[in-house]
C-alpha cells in the first residue's frame, strides 16, 4: 500500500515539474507547480514528516504560487506567445541534466548508507519545537533578521526612483 | 518479477526521485525564456534538495534533515519575495521579460 502511494506522489511529482517546464502558458506553468508540489507534500507524509507537507502547502501552495501567479498576471506578456526552442538549447539542457542526473546518482551509489531504515518513532510537534529552541536557536534568530531584512528589501525595491534616462 | 529496486522502497528510491526532480529544474531553468517560469524552476530544484533532506532524516533517524527543511522553505520564501520584486523593477525599466530581450550588457 505504501509502495503504491510512493509511486504515485513521485510520478505526479515527476510528471506535473515536466510539465511546468515544457507547458506554453506561464499560469498554467505555475498550476502544474501546485500539483507538483502536492505531490512533495505527500512524499513527505510518507518520510513521517507530515507537519512539513502541512508547512509546504501552506508556504508554497499558499503563498508562494499565489504570488507567482499575481506577478504573472501583472506582468506577463500575451500567452501561447513562446518561441520554439532552439534545438541547440534543447539539446544542450537535455545533456546538461542527464550528466546531473548520472553524477548525482554515481555519487550515491559508491556512498556508504544504512541498509535499512532505522526503526525510530515519527517526530512530534514537541520535538521539532525542542530541536528549533535549543540546537538551532542562533540559526532560527538568524533565518527570523534574514526575513526582515528582505521584507525591507522588497520595500525599497518596489519604490518608484527617479529614473535618470530610460536606456532601452 | 519485479526488479529489486522496484521491490523496496528506501533510501535510494527517495534520492532518485530528488535526482530527477533536481535535474527537472535545471533542464527548465537552461530552457525556458521567460524569466518568472525560470523562477519556478529554480523553487523545483529547491524542493528536490528537502525532499534528500527528508529522506536522510528518516532513514538515518534523526531530526535534523526536517529542521533543515524548515530553514529551506524559510529561506525560499524570502527568495522569491525579492526576486519577484526584482523582477516587477526589471519590468518597469525594460518593459519586457523575455530573456534573450535583457542584452543590454552584450551591447
Amino acid at each position: 500500500m505504501a509502495d503504491l502511494l510512493f509511486y504515485t506522489f513521485a510520478f505526479l511529482t515527476l510528471a506535473c515539474a515536466a510539465l511546468v517546464v515544457i507547458n506554453k502558458n506561464a499560469v498554467n506553468a505555475a498550476m502544474f507547480l501546485i500539483v507538483s508540489l502536492v505531490g512533495v507534500a505527500g512524499l513527505f507524509v510518507l518520510l513521517d514528516a507530515a507537519l512539513l507537507a502541512f508547512v509546504l502547502l501552506l508556504v508554497y501552495a499558499g503563498a508562494v504560487v499565489a504570488l507567482f501567479l499575481f506577478i504573472i498576471m501583472l506582468l506577463d506578456t500575451t500567452p501561447g506567445a513562446m518561441k520554439p526552442f532552439k534545438a541547440a538549447t534543447m539539446i544542450a539542457s537535455t545533456v546538461g541534466g542527464a550528466l546531473l542526473v548520472v553524477g548525482v546518482l554515481s555519487l550515491y551509489h559508491r556512498a556508504q548508507f544504512p541498509a535499512a531504515a532505522a526503526p525510530v518513532a515519527a517526530p512530534t510537534l514537541k520535538a521539532y519545537a525542542e530541536q528549533l529552541f535549543t540546537t538551532y536557536l542562533l540559526p532560527v534568530q538568524v533565518v527570523g533578521f534574514m526575513l526582515l531584512i528582505a521584507m525591507l528589501g522588497v520595500i525599497v525595491l518596489s519604490k518608484k526612483f527617479a529614473v535618470p534616462e530610460d536606456v532601452s | 518479477m519485479i526488479t529489486p529496486v522496484l521491490a523496496v522502497i528506501g533510501l535510494n528510491t527517495y534520492l532518485h526521485v530528488a535526482a530527477l526532480l533536481f535535474a527537472l529544474g535545471f533542464i527548465g531553468v537552461l530552457l525556458r525564456k521567460n524569466t518568472l517560469v525560470v523562477f519556478m524552476c529554480l523553487e523545483l530544484m529547491l524542493i528536490a534538495s528537502t525532499i534528500a533532506l527528508a529522506a536522510f532524516s528518516k532513514f538515518n533517524g534523526t531530526l535534523d534533515g526536517n529542521v533543515f527543511v524548515f530553514f529551506i522553505l524559510t529561506i525560499a520564501a524570502a527568495e522569491v519575495a525579492v526576486g519577484l520584486a526584482i523582477i516587477v523593477a526589471l519590468f518597469r525599466q525594460r518593459h519586457t521579460v523575455q530573456l534573450e530581450e535583457l542584452n543590454h550588457l552584450k551591447h
